[in-house]
């Protein structure tokens, strides 16, 4: 084998994993060794990496606190979901039309990426996440307002109810405001989630060792160093962010896709959904986007395995982060770690000699 | 009528977010982090009142001073045990943290007292102001809301900017490490901040739960986000700032509410501070810091 360097390595150490686990839950789910109830966890939980790889890009390579990446998510979800259910009969290979409401889920997400960029990107620090969180909520409120419907006119729109639409007898309802999308096929399955997360991982890791991901990355290090060595901090951190919302708009989409009924609910698409991926992000590791997979899985799971403990287990997933964010982070705690180790290590020469 | 009768409520409401915000503000201005645990500690001081009043027949405003001091307690505790250790690291290892405390105390209150929502009784018992002939009525509750508000402002700028616990806040959220030098306890300033934000966001709760009596484990939550909105929206870190934020905010969302959509509320809301943001980037009274090479 040839000599590769350290970075490409980890890279495929990462993709190694994700397909390890692929394969292992693949011979579980064959063997009949996975409850129900884990099975369904599979679709979200490949959304939710995707999502968090994708958020680590603006959190850990842009340096940028965005606390509104489910509202990118709920613009791919929908307008995927839309494009599926109108196309329905027109496009009726599923993993055709899928693909296509992937993609379309990706622009529709990278062009409110670039919308909300170039204002919000202007901002700096905790001002830029307010922000963010503002602009997901109105995305959020937008979706629950709007009533859309097609009959042999066209498309008819409204932001009041569904009589207002005005449609022809056979004309269809399509979103139904707070009721949100019904009737979307269900095309999303672990193996498409799976394949989507190695995409993700491929563009985010390699984005981040070419030149452009250096240039974000010393725009995050220093902006006025990297201003004056004549990067367009614009430019670059737009390019970050919007690549960041597409990746979300995708897991939006993959999302949409296992659900009968999509409605943009707080839980789902609201901040507590943005804050709970960047829970993933920084407890995996800001920028180590190994970790962030990694932290996505357990952080999923975790409160299912705990689900034998019933009205504790939210309890002890709090109490577990808490615990967690001191135990990586404190520089008391980590001060000790180190010294633990080195006497460990010393411990272990000792023995050897 | 109507539109004053709307915009009484809204400011009344305003005021409450106002108080809310003051406590994310301070702790900012002074521990540079986002307290996201500060909605929930709101939570946790209606509940007490809830406990007090109903099923221990204590008198109202006494249960407002005990469930003071429980938030008191509760802010200290949480400083010590999950913010301190932490202090010094990037501040998204502490907004994390803080996101932690929240879920914990959320799923303590639904552990302890059920998901169902709990119908609060008012602890005001001043009658309603009927003005005009009738044609304008303000609560009792709005009053002393608004009233309540003005008095802690006051109290508040007064203590900061004329005692000497309030000068040292001043002087830790300017310069750390120069203040500890003079010989300020930063810990300990640190230790009130928190102390004087929780025992407000008792008062918050109270005053909130009093005008909308409905209280489950994820009260505080959204009032908690819109405060810390107003305090974006008014310059965060800055005392009257909150004020005017909250206030803005809470007449923005009461008279979107009556005459544009009460579904689009939030969505205005959260629009009119991207565009304040966006002319003002530190929010209307924030200090606009050059960076310098």
């Amino acid at each position: 084998m040839k000599k590769m360097s350290k970075v490409t390595k980890n890279n495929l150490i990462t993709y190694a994993m994700v397909i390890a686990a692929y394969i292992v839950m693949e011979i579980l789910l064959k063997t009949g060794h996975v409850s129900s109830l884990l099975q369904g966890l599979l679709v979200p939980l490949c959304t939710y990496v995707i999502l968090a790889v994708s958020l680590n890009l603006t959190v850990g390579i842009l340096g940028e606190l965005s606390l509104g990446h489910a509202g990118f998510m709920c613009v791919g979800a929908f307008s995927s979901a839309l494009f599926s259910l109108t196309t329905k009969e027109a496009i009726p290979n599923g993993g055709l039309r899928f693909l296509i409401a992937i993609l379309i889920a990706c622009v529709a997400a990278a062009v409110c990426g670039v919308i909300v960029g170039i204002p919000v990107l202007r901002l700096k620090g905790d001002y830029l996440a307010i922000v963010t969180l503002a602009f997901g909520e109105i995305i959020k409120n937008l979706v629950n307002a709007i009533y859309l419907g097609i009959d042999s006119k066209g498309f008819h729109f409204s932001m009041k109810d569904t009589i207002s639409l005005n449609l022809e007898p056979e004309g269809k309802v399509l979103i139904k405001g707070a009721q949100g999308i019904t009737g979307t096929p269900h095309s999303s399955n672990f193996t498409i989630g799976v394949i989507l997360i190695l995409i993700t991982l491929i563009i985010v890791n390699n984005l981040v060792h070419s030149r452009t991901g250096r240039a974000v990355m010393s725009i995050r290090d220093n902006r006025i160093a990297a201003e004056s060595i004549g990067i367009n901090i614009t430019k670059y951190k737009l390019i970050a962010f919007t690549l960041s919302a597409a990746m979300a708009g995708v897991a939006g989409a993959l999302y949409s896709h296992n659900l009968a009924t999509l409605t943009a609910l707080p839980k789902n698409f609201g901040y507590n959904m943005s804050i709970m991926i960047l829970v993933f992000v920084v407890l995996g590791g800001i920028g180590n986007m190994r970790g962030s997979v990694i932290a996505a899985v357990v952080l999923t799971l975790l409160p299912e395995l705990l689900r034998g403990l019933s009205d504790y287990r939210m309890l002890i997933y709090a109490i577990v982060l808490i615990v967690m964010m001191i135990f990586n982070w404190s520089p008391a705690v980590l001060d000790m770690r180190k010294k633990l180790a080195a006497k460990l290590k010393k411990n272990q020469t000792e023995k050897e000699a | 009528m109507s539109f004053i009768s709307y915009l009484v409520t809204g400011i009344s409401l305003g005021s409450v977010y106002a108080i809310i915000a003051l406590g994310y503000t301070m702790v900012y201005g002074i521990a540079k982090m986002l307290n996201f645990a500060h909605g929930d500690v709101i939570m946790v001081g209606s509940y007490v009142v809830f406990v007090a009043v109903s099923n221990m027949g204590v008198n109202p405003y006494v249960a407002i001073l005990i469930s003071m001091a429980v938030c008191t307690i509760l802010g200290m505790t949480i400083e010590k045990v999950a913010y301190k250790p932490l202090r010094g690291t990037s501040p998204l290892a502490v907004l994390i943290t803080a996101i932690g405390v929240s879920y914990l105390l959320q799923n303590l209150a639904l552990l302890i007292f059920g998901a169902d929502t709990k119908a609060f009784t008012s602890v005001v018992t001043l009658p309603n102001l009927v003005l005009f002939e009738g044609q304008l009525t303000i609560s009792g509750v709005t009053i002393v809301t608004v009233v309540a508000c003005i008095i802690i402002m006051v109290c508040l700028t007064l203590f900061v900017n004329k005692t000497k616990p309030g000068r040292a806040m001043i002087a830790v959220s300017e310069d750390k490490g120069a203040a500890e030098l003079m010989g300020i306890n930063v810990n300990g300033t640190i230790a009130l901040t928190f102390a004087i934000g929780s025992a407000l966001a008792a008062i918050a709760g109270v005053l909130l739960c009093s005008a909308y009596p409905a209280l489950t484990p994820y009260t505080g939550s959204m009032p908690g986000i819109k405060a810390f909105v107003a305090a974006v929206f008014g310059g965060i870190g800055s005392i009257p700032g909150a004020m005017i934020g909250g206030i803005i905010l809470g007449v923005i969302e009461n008279l979107s509410k009556a005459y544009i959509s009460s579904q689009m509320a939030d969505a205005i809301v959260f629009a009119v501070l991207i565009v304040v943001l966006l002319v003002k980037p530190t929010g209307i009274l924030g200090k606009n810091i050059q960076e310098k090479v």
